[in-house]
């Protein structure tokens, strides 16, 4: 298995998000076939959560579908063994710090390395509150993806030296959500990250059409969650041909 | 993490998005520099007692004391500031740190409507933009409140994601303030979320126990036995608490509300019931399932329908230094009902699961004791909702 790293090492590199359990926990594991196969790199699982805080209306809803289904931490592992039954994809989590911290941080991470989840994504769990998770994250080789945001400034180096994996470059202000229109905030901050990093940057937050894909040439990735959220919710029981049809399309525009 | 100013014991922190972790700790810096600051000092006092109209009384309230045969009940009337309840303390201590930042917009989550009262009051006051965040199944049992603040030319939002109350007002409101960050300061209402607000919110509100600790000792000669406040988040509770906590004579006590019962599902007794978690920016004890999803919780009591508690709070449980105890729905209007006849107070009803427990502990003490409720507000913007549930029909 190749790390995160690795596999975002050149450019061009896409990331697609999905919601553990939403339309159902079987449509779940065919999904991410599809996108592996359509040229996903990565797949992004998100674990349900009852407040969001960091997710727009679309991905909320996800989630509440996917804890009417009787998402569970228990029932999330058993869906990521069986999607290893039949895709390498490498996949990261992105859930909220309590999920984890109710289920034990190391418990968690150890889950992570025998299902082969390389890495982790907590919104809520900034830099100041790191650092008990990340030594267990390092003890169990997994990654804690860093968010680095037009905020951040001074944050930077030390947001840096946390990273691993990749850095997640946040787009814009405010909450996850398709945008019609995206600044090139993002273009600037991966040359401040490059300052003092090789690290693999992915970019993300209302990244939906192929102008969008093309907006940021710098990073190793984009990250899709909304506009694929919405593809399934239009399709709950067949996304996977509109699914492959986005992911082709998004990432030829990428490497255009 | 002990000695970690950002924490109590093992609650607190901040855990909240990297986006706004430079806004919060400019809010940090700025709440240390101010409360230091000479200047800031004589105008907040200036505002509490010009504006606000403190100090606020110490009332001994002889004929509940007499009715209930036991301790002597001292209310601390919060419900006689301006706007009515204790929540204007607060306010006015962010907005003018706020508007001293440079800042000209506000933003703030309620429950009740009183603490999104007391921001548009202030932001009319300091000239200051504002919007208010509400749970929509709020906005329809406060609807005066919401035109209230609409008066105070604030905009009012409705908030529909979720269970629509208190708890998905604050969500709305951290989402609010990550999209808009440069102009726009969030007055959290509660003594919750990322430090430094549970700090921040202590300090404003303990205007509460430095007056009552005075006036215990200028009108009795000594402190009370007991202090008593609601506790939601816990801002008038952690405000009347903070300067009696060195006294270990004085038992502190927080009444929750336990809605329907706390072995019911209709409940947001987060003492009884909760379990450590993070939620809201701060790692503290909340309602939620084992797999930590946050449940939804029930109050007659907008203001308490909550399912977390402030850090502190937790922290001054398990060092047995406080106590915590439930009061239901059905209490809480009997002790509305009850303080109503007996001294001619409409108490909030929040402040009322506080009364409830009051009634129950004073036939228990002797004469010679003596305890403190904080009435953190007034009732008027309850009554028609009490009416509803003792099943009168009220037309205007």
């Amino acid at each position: 298995m190749k790390s995160l790293t690795q596999t975002l090492q050149d450019k061009g590199n896409f990331i697609g998000f999905t919601v553990v359990g939403d339309p159902d926990f079987d449509h779940t594991v065919e999904y991410v076939v599809d996108m592996a196969q359509a040229g996903a790199d990565v797949v992004e699982l998100g674990i349900a959560f009852s407040d969001p805080s960091a997710d727009g209306p679309t991905i909320l809803s996800a989630d509440q579908r996917a804890l009417d289904n009787g998402s569970t931490t228990a029932k999330v592992f058993e869906t990521v063994a069986k999607i290893r039954q039949k895709t390498d994809v490498p996949l990261v989590f992105l859930t909220y710090t309590n999920i984890v911290f109710k289920h034990g941080y190391e418990k968690f991470l150890a889950q992570m390395q025998a299902f082969d989840v390389q890495g982790i994504i907590l919104p809520d769990l900034p830099l100041e509150e790191q650092g008990e998770f990340l030594a267990l994250a390092k003890q169990y080789e997994r990654d804690l993806i860093q968010l680095v945001t037009s905020q951040s400034g001074d944050r930077l180096p030390a947001i840096l030296k946390n990273a691993s994996g990749f850095v997640y470059v946040v787009s814009s202000l405010g909450i996850t959500g398709t945008r019609q229109k995206l600044s090139n905030e993002a273009n600037q901050l991966i040359e401040q990250i490059r300052q003092y990093s090789n690290i693999s940057v992915a970019v993300g937050f209302g990244i939906s059409q192929v102008e969008q894909a093309r907006q940021f040439p710098a990073a190793n990735a984009i990250i899709v969650g909304s506009a694929i959220v919405d593809i399934i919710a239009q399709h709950p029981h067949d996304a996977g041909p509109y699914l492959t049809e986005f992911i082709i399309k998004m990432k030829e525009a990428q490497n255009a | 993490m002990t000695n970690d100013q950002r924490y109590f014991g093992q609650y607190g922190g901040q855990f909240i998005p990297e986006l706004l972790m430079p806004a919060v700790n400019e809010v940090a810096e700025a709440f240390h520099h101010y409360r230091q600051d000479p200047d800031f000092q004589s105008e907040l006092k200036d505002l509490l007692i010009n504006y606000a109209n403190r100090p606020s009384l110490l009332y001994h309230a002889k004929n509940m004391s007499k009715d209930l045969g036991g301790a002597q009940i001292y209310l601390k009337r919060e419900d006689l500031n301006h706007t009515g309840a204790h929540k204007i303390n607060n306010v006015l201590g962010q907005a003018l740190i706020a508007k001293k930042m440079g800042k000209t917009r506000l933003i703030a989550e309620t429950g009740a409507g009183q603490h999104g009262v007391a921001t548009a009051t202030a932001a009319a006051l300091f000239d200051m933009e504002c919007e208010i965040f509400m749970g929509k199944e709020d906005t329809d049992r406060q609807a005066l409140n919401v035109y209230r603040m609409e008066l105070l030319g604030a905009k009012v939002n409705a908030v529909t994601t979720g269970t629509q109350v208190l708890k998905d007002a604050v969500n709305a409101t951290f989402q609010d303030w990550t999209q808009r960050i440069d102009d726009t300061f969030y007055v959290l209402g509660s003594a919750v979320g990322p430090y430094p607000f549970p700090e921040m919110v202590k300090y404003f509100q303990s205007v509460i126990s430095e007056e009552a600790r005075q006036q215990f000792l200028d009108q009795t000669g000594r402190l009370p036995d007991a202090v008593l406040a609601c506790v939601g988040g816990g801002s008038n509770a952690i405000g009347s608490f903070a300067n009696f906590v060195d006294d270990p004579e004085v038992q502190l006590i927080g009444v929750e509300a336990a809605g329907k019962g706390v072995d019911t599902d209709q409940t947001a007794a987060t003492m009884a019931r909760g379990s450590i978690g993070i939620f809201h920016g701060m790692k503290s004890e909340f309602l939620q399932s084992s797999d930590g999803q946050i449940d939804p919780v029930y109050s007659i009591s907008a203001g308490l329908d909550y399912p977390g508690i402030g850090p502190e709070h937790a922290y001054l449980r398990d060092i047995d230094r406080a106590q915590y105890v439930p009061a239901t729905d059905d209490e809480a209007v009997e002790a509305f009902e009850y303080i109503a006849k007996q001294e001619g107070i409409i108490a909030a009803i929040e402040s009322s699961h506080a009364l409830a427990y009051a009634m129950k502990l004073a036939p228990t003490m002797r004469p010679d004791q003596q305890i403190m409720v904080t009435l953190s507000g007034r009732g008027d913007k309850d009554v028609a909702a009490i009416a509803r549930y003792k099943g009168v029909d009220l037309h205007e």
